[in-house]
C-alpha cells in the first residue's frame, strides 16, 4: 500500500483528507505543521504528501523546499492543498517541485484527478469508489 | 406530471434533440423542468406543456436545452487525448505533410473543455505543426454551453478537474476566482450552433472528429443513422474518437476500431446506404 504524509495544521481537513485518501488504498499519515511533517519524512520518506501552505512553526513552502534537499527527498510526488490560489503562490511552488496543486475547498473527485495526474493512481479509478 | 404530458414531452425530447428518455423518467424531467417553468413565471409543468402545445418556441428550446446533459471536464478520460498526440498526430502529420492542413471537429462540444484540451494539445507539439493550417470547429445543439465555450472562462472548480496544473499556469489567466483561456487558444476554436440529427455535410471534411458521450443519449436507429453521416464526411485515413461507453460495434461498419486503442475507429471504406436526415424541425432545431 502506498503511504500519504497529509500536512495541515487544521485537524478538520486533515480528517477529510484522511477519509479520501484511505478509500483510495493510501496508508495515511498526519502531520500538523512543516517541521512535524520533516520529521517523519526523515523517519520513512512517503510515497506522496498533501501539502497545505499556511502553517505555524514551518510552513508548507519551507517545507518542500526542505524535502526536496534531502537524500531521495525528490521521489515524493507533493501535491499542494490550499487557499491560496493566486498564479504567484502556484507558479512558485512548481519552481520549487511541487508536483501538482489543489486550491481549496477541495472534493474527493479533485484528490483523484490531481493523484492520477502525477501517476500515484490508476486511470480507471471510479470517482464514485 | 400527467402520463399525457410525459409521453408529450418525450415524443418532443426524441425528435429536437435525440434524447432518448425511458418510460419511468419523470423524476429526471421533473427535476429539470420545474427550476424552469418557475423561473418563466409559469406555475408548473402544466403550463409549461401547454405553452409548448400552443406553439411557443421559445419554450421548446429552453425545455430541450435544459434536458441536455453537459458535463463535462479537460483532458476528459485522458486516455483519448493521449491517442490524440500519441497516434492520431503523429500520423496526420505524415499524411497531411504536403497540404500542411489538419481539420478537427468536436461534435458535442459543451463548454468547451473538450476543444481547448484538443488546442493545448496542439500547442504542446510546438514547432512540429509550424506553418500548418489547424482549424478545431466546436459545435453544440446549446446556444448557452455554446456562449460559455466562447468565453474561455471556468471556475475553480471546472480547471482542477482533468487539468494539469502546468497547463493552467501555462494557457490561462486568472481574474479573481476565474480563469480565462489565453486568446491565442481561443482563437483556434470557431463555434457553431448545429444540432447532430440534422444535416451537417456542410461543415466539410475532417481528418479527426471527437464526438463523445452525446451518442449514449440516443436510440439505436438515431447513433446509426449518425455513424453514417458522419462517415461521410471523414477523410478516408481519419480518426473518430468516441466515449467511453459509446461503441460502433453491432451499429455499423463503416467504421471500425482500432485494435489496442479503446475508443478509437477509423473508416472502414464502406459507404452505408444513407437514410436523409431528419428534416429540420420549423422551431430552431
Ligand atoms: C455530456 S456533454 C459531452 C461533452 C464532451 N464531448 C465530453 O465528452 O466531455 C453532451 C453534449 O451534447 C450536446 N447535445 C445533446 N444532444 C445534441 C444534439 N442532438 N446535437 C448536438 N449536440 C447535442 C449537449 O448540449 C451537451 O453539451
Amino acid at each position: 500500500m502506498k503511504t500519504c504524509l497529509v500536512v495541515d495544521d487544521s485537524g478538520v481537513v486533515r480528517k477529510i483528507a484522511r477519509r479520501i485518501l484511505e478509500g483510495m488504498e493510501f496508508t495515511v499519515i498526519e502531520a500538523e505543521d512543516g517541521a512535524v511533517a520533516l520529521e517523519a519524512c526523515k523517519r520513512a520518506l512517503p510515497d506522496a504528501v498533501l501539502l497545505d501552505w499556511n502553517m505555524p512553526v514551518m510552513d508548507g513552502f519551507e517545507f518542500l523546499v526542505q524535502l526536496r534537499r534531502m537524500p531521495g527527498g525528490d521521489v515524493p510526488k507533493v501535491v499542494f492543498c490550499t487557499t491560496e490560489n493566486g498564479i504567484d503562490h502556484i507558479s512558485r511552488a512548481l519552481h520549487a517541485g511541487a508536483n501538482e496543486y489543489i486550491m481549496k475547498p477541495f472534493d474527493k473527485d479533485i484528490v483523484i484527478a490531481k493523484f492520477q495526474e502525477v501517476g500515484l493512481l490508476a486511470l480507471d479509478t471510479p470517482a464514485e469508489a | 406530471m400527467t402520463p399525457p404530458d410525459y409521453e408529450y414531452l418525450r415524443k418532443l425530447l426524441k425528435d429536437h434533440s435525440g434524447l432518448d428518455l425511458a418510460a419511468d423518467k419523470q423524476y429526471l424531467i421533473e427535476s429539470r423542468l420545474l427550476p424552469l417553468a418557475r423561473k418563466s413565471g409559469l406555475s408548473g409543468i402544466p403550463d409549461l406543456v401547454a405553452k409548448i402545445r400552443a406553439g411557443s418556441s421559445t419554450h421548446t428550446v429552453q425545455v430541450v436545452e435544459a434536458m441536455t446533459t453537459n458535463e463535462t471536464f479537460f483532458f476528459r478520460d485522458k486516455v483519448p487525448f493521449d491517442h490524440f498526440r500519441d497516434t492520431i498526430m503523429p500520423e496526420v502529420l505524415k499524411a497531411r505533410a504536403a497540404r500542411r492542413s489538419v481539420r478537427i471537429w468536436c461534435a458535442a462540444g459543451s463548454t468547451g473543455q473538450e476543444p481547448y484540451s484538443l488546442a493545448m494539445c496542439l500547442k504542446e507539439m510546438g514547432a512540429a505543426l509550424a506553418g500548418w493550417r489547424v482549424e478545431i470547429i466546436a459545435t453544440d445543439l446549446s446556444q448557452e454551453v455554446l456562449e460559455k465555450s466562447k468565453a474561455g472562462i471556468y471556475s475553480q472548480f471546472e480547471v482542477q478537474r482533468g487539468l494539469p496544473i502546468q497547463m493552467l499556469v501555462k494557457y490561462f489567466k486568472q481574474s479573481g476566482e476565474l480563469w480565462q483561456i489565453n486568446p491565442e487558444l481561443r482563437a483556434m476554436v470557431q463555434h457553431r450552433q448545429l444540432n447532430l440529427l440534422h444535416d451537417f455535410s456542410q461543415l466539410g471534411t475532417f481528418d479527426v472528429i471527437f464526438c463523445r458521450n452525446v451518442l449514449i443519449y440516443f436510440d439505436q436507429d438515431t447513433k446509426i443513422n449518425i455513424f453514417n453521416r458522419l462517415a461521410r464526411l471523414m477523410e478516408a485515413d481519419g480518426f473518430l474518437v468516441l466515449g467511453a461507453a459509446e461503441t460502433v460495434v453491432g451499429l455499423t461498419d463503416t467504421f471500425k476500431p482500432l485494435p489496442e486503442r479503446r475508443g478509437l475507429y477509423r473508416p472502414s471504406g464502406v459507404r452505408a446506404a444513407l437514410a436523409m436526415p431528419r428534416p429540420a424541425m420549423a422551431v430552431g432545431y
